[in-house]
């Protein structure tokens, strides 16, 4: 899709099509097909979802308030600038406006930036977290053995990469017979719907849902986030690829087709996060 | 990349001096970084064929152990890497891109009258994601193989000491190439038909491709997050899948097929296809019922994704959604049938040449249809729990995989040989392979359908006495199969050496590949080709003096008439 050294009139025309519009046609029809690949690759990972909170209700509504609502909110709105200025971009390309399209490129890699910098925060935040830190530095706890260290070394490898591992010096602190998670809101609901019963079953269990079973909650959280962080990465680097062109003066020609497609990417992620971020943080 | 831009990108010269795209661009960058589908696909035939070569030792390595009850030359734990790694390298390096990738790359744009596909970068991609696959694969043999079966089943899976992890990883890069493949074509055949090529004038390859393209655009990605979710639950522990932390290892299953099942669709779509396009050309008849073959093939990937369900019959699945797969996969007995029959009707009363394509195209139809009837066997739910997991699938599995994917590949490697290399191969050594492979075939797996029917389980080391005459005869039936294959490596390389040079024509197929030279020129084509019906064999005619096919009317298929000669 990238530049074509054509000795032919049109110098955005690759050789092998006829004209300028099967190219565009051939090239938007591939963008689109391949947001059905990557829909149906998040898809699976949905359905995970789907399956583990209709089994076991009560780890997602226990889980979720471990999940920074605020910053998830401001992320939110921050993505959904990044389409608004994405689509502007586009905008801009068509009517050959080299200007308005390299600003709005650059607010739009700006924001997906601070995008991944919120989710850095936010990571960091719930390495404090009494949820996450209790099973790692509880290693010979009766927690059952496996909850151990993999909801940390989730947060770290798929949440932010660079991230230290977790300091260990907070042991001696942490009685592994007793939970430092917050009280639930709501607390652990089981199957129940009723609010009554709801409100026996929270009494009976008090906050403590097995950590063993929150561990789900956080793997597909963590899963999802991951592979939403490497998209929005990808994004990124699409973006400074564009920038790179538009210095070139590739679009000053009105050939908008690779905005046009990073664009649709960009606003496939965009949904994906504001699907995530409906059914992880706003679980009520 | 400087090279292959080129290779492929400077305006051609050739045709007159006699260049094709085989001498267009020396040295081997000139091959890694062509642009040009038809390198590709070459590059993709030699890869694939290796893989071909690797997978078949492995599994003429198992068939020799089971010559004896116990240990023969290995030991049970060698013995489950072996057919491990036979089902790993046959199905994700070999027979899943097989015929897309290798023979549809080729052909796919040369039937469509186009330069290249669509999306040129794409598939070097796509080739690139193979080699890497493979590479990572081939390491992850090296350092400690697999032993979980090709199906990589949790929890075994997320605890064996072998190299799963790495392996699982090649497979997921083998996907991304596979998906790469899919979108091209279907993009490809959106945009790029000539004129007056409508859908319902495309020749069924391109059918074919389109279906089996859809399916892996759509299934490959499913097999990509839960090959991803199998290497977390190793390497983090997520606990989706493993019991032990909580995961469902049923759901595994559920997941694996969403995209194995449909993906035996990927590796048969195409075969039929070829078989489409050989048994018209060969039989001199137009195709019979070809928008019913048309549909069928859309129809069966339509099915391929309902049908997962039946893979797991006896892993406790509620009965009533066991009822409803069981029906649902009977429902693609019918669009199966509906072409055996179109097939054997464009035979009936053909004139049929017994060439060594159609000697493929008649094992097809006779090897499919036992393959397909016995499918029936396991979709059925009171049959099934007595064949489950017995050899019996196995044969079942091999009579569509090796007696349908395989055989037609062969005819079809055969069949387009000559114009993707412009030689001809000796016809007698191809008969002769061909009937050995045949006879081999049928020795090495209809005594799997006895000993699976008998009960004989499938994947063990060891084996009661009462089956070792089976067995052995089916030993003896995979060294068969093993002379023939190099009976035909012998003379297709002696083809590419001293081989007779070949017409543009020598079959009479009247689809737009043969409007070329062979081997074609870089760009394909010398005048643009409009579309027309791709099975009226009468409008060819065989010339005498040039052994070639060719047109009665020359100019009727140039979309210019002025612009002939």
């Amino acid at each position: 899709m990238a530049e074509m050294h054509s000795t032919d009139h049109n110098p955005d025309l690759a050789p092998h099509f006829e004209t300028i519009d099967q190219q565009r046609q051939s090239s938007r029809l591939g963008m689109w097909l391949f947001l059905v690949a990557e829909i149906l690759f998040f898809g699976g990972l949905f359905c995970v979802y789907v399956i583990y909170r209709v089994n076991q209700p009560e780890v997602f509504t226990f889980g979720h308030q471990f999940l920074d609502k605020n910053l998830g909110t401001l992320n939110t709105l921050v993505l959904i600038c990044s389409s608004l200025t994405m689509a502007w971009a586009v905008r801009a390309a068509q009517l050959r406006q080299r200007m308005i399209l390299t600003l709005m490129l650059v607010l739009s890699f700006l924001l997906a930036g601070t995008f991944l910098g919120v989710q850095y925060v936010e990571y960091s935040h719930q390495r404090q977290n009494a949820l996450l830190v209790a099973s790692q530095l509880a290693p010979d706890a009766d927690i059952p053995a496996e909850v151990q260290p993999e909801e940390a070394i989730s947060a770290s490898v798929e949440g932010a990469p660079d991230e230290a591992p977790l300091e260990a010096p907070m042991v001696e602190a942490v009685d592994p017979g007793v939970s430092m998670i917050a009280p639930a809101a709501a607390g652990p609901a089981g199957l129940a719907t009723a609010a009554d019963r709801l409100a026996a079953q929270a009494e009976r269990d008090l906050v403590n849902v097995d950590p063993a079973g929150a561990k789900t909650f956080f793997s597909i959280y963590f899963l999802m986030a991951g592979l939403h962080g490497f998209q929005v990465l990808l994004g990124m680097i699409a973006m400074l690829w564009l920038l790179k062109l538009t210095f070139q003066g590739a679009f000053d020609g009105g050939h908008s087709i690779k905005v046009g497609n990073t664009a649709l990417y960009w606003h496939v992620a965009v949904v994906i996060w504001i699907y995530m971020f409906l059914l992880m943080y706003l679980i009520d | 990349m400087a090279e292959g831009h080129s290779a492929v990108v400077t305006p051609m010269s050739e045709g007159a001096s006699g260049d094709n795209y085989l001498t267009t661009g020396k040295g081997v960058l000139s091959w890694l970084f062509t642009l040009d589908h038809k390198r590709i696909s070459v590059m993709y035939m030699v890869a694939i064929l290796s893989s071909f070569l690797f997978g078949g030792m492995f599994a003429l390595l198992v068939r020799t152990e089971m010559l004896t009850p116990g240990a023969t030359i290995m030991t049970a734990d060698t013995f489950n890497k072996m057919f491990t790694l036979h089902g790993v390298v046959m199905i994700f390096l070999f027979i899943i891109p097989g015929i897309p990738a290798a023979l549809g790359n080729f052909v796919l744009p040369l039937m469509l009258g186009a330069k290249d596909v669509a999306l040129p970068r794409l598939n070097l991609l796509g080739f690139w994601c193979w080699l890497t696959g493979a590479t990572v694969c081939m390491v992850s043999i090296v350092v400690g193989a697999v032993d979980t079966g090709w199906t990589f089943y949790a929890p075994y899976s997320t605890t064996t000491g072998t190299a799963v992890v790495s392996m699982t990883l090649g497979a997921l890069i083998l996907g991304f190439s596979s998906i790469l493949t899919g979108l091209n074509f279907i993009v490809t055949i959106h945009t790029m038909r000539p004129e007056g090529m409508t859908w319902f004038k495309m020749p069924l390859f391109v059918w074919s491709l389109y279906s089996t393209a859809i399916i892996q655009v759509l299934a490959t990605p499913v097999l990509g997050i839960t090959l991803l979710l199998l290497i977390a639950e190793r390497t983090l522990g997520v606990g989706i899948f493993d019991p032990a932390l909580g995961g469902d290892p049923v759901l595994y299953q559920h997941f694996f097929w969403f995209y194995s099942h449909p993906a035996v669709y990927i590796m048969i779509l195409p075969a039929m296809g070829i078989i489409s396009e050989l048994v018209s050309v060969f039989s001199g008849k137009h195709i019979f019922g070809y928008k019913f073959i048309a549909w069928s093939s859309v129809a069966i990937a339509v099915f391929s994704f309902l049908g997962w369900g039946h893979h797991m019959f006896t892993s406790g699945q509620s009965p009533l959604v066991n009822v409803i797969f069981s029906a649902l996969v009977f429902g693609v007995a019918i669009p199966s049938s509906l072409m055996v029959f179109n097939w054997l009707a464009t035979m009936y009363k053909g004139a049929i040449s017994l060439a060594a394509p159609m000697l493929y195209v008649l094992a097809f139809l006779f090897l499919f249809s036992i393959g397909g009837l016995t499918g029936l066997f396991l979709g059925a739910l009171s049959t099934n729990i007595h064949l489950h997991d017995t050899y019996f699938a196995v044969a079942h599995f091999h009579y569509l995989m090796f007696g349908g994917t395989v055989i037609a590949f062969l005819g079809g490697i055969h069949y387009w040989w000559p114009k993707m290399f412009g030689r001809m191969y000796s016809e007698f050594w191809a008969r002769i392979s061909a009937a050995l492979i045949f006879v081999g075939f049928n020795l090495t797996f209809f005594t799997l359908f006895v000993m699976g029917s008998h009960g004989m389980p499938r994947r063990y080391y060891n084996y009661l006495e009462v089956f070792k005459p089976y067995q052995q005869a089916s030993t003896v039936g995979s060294y068969l199969l093993g002379l023939g294959f190099m009976i035909m490596a012998y003379y297709l390389a002696q083809s590419l050496l001293k081989g007779e040079k070949a017409p543009e024509n020598p079959w009479g197929g009247a689809s737009l590949e043969w409007e070329t030279a062979s081997p074609p020129i870089s760009r394909n084509f010398e005048h643009e080709m409009i579309g027309l019906d791709p099975y009226d064999i009468n409008a060819l005619e065989l010339s005498s003096d040039s052994g070639s096919y060719i047109r009665k009317d020359p100019s009727s298929i140039l979309l210019t008439q002025a612009g002939g000669e």
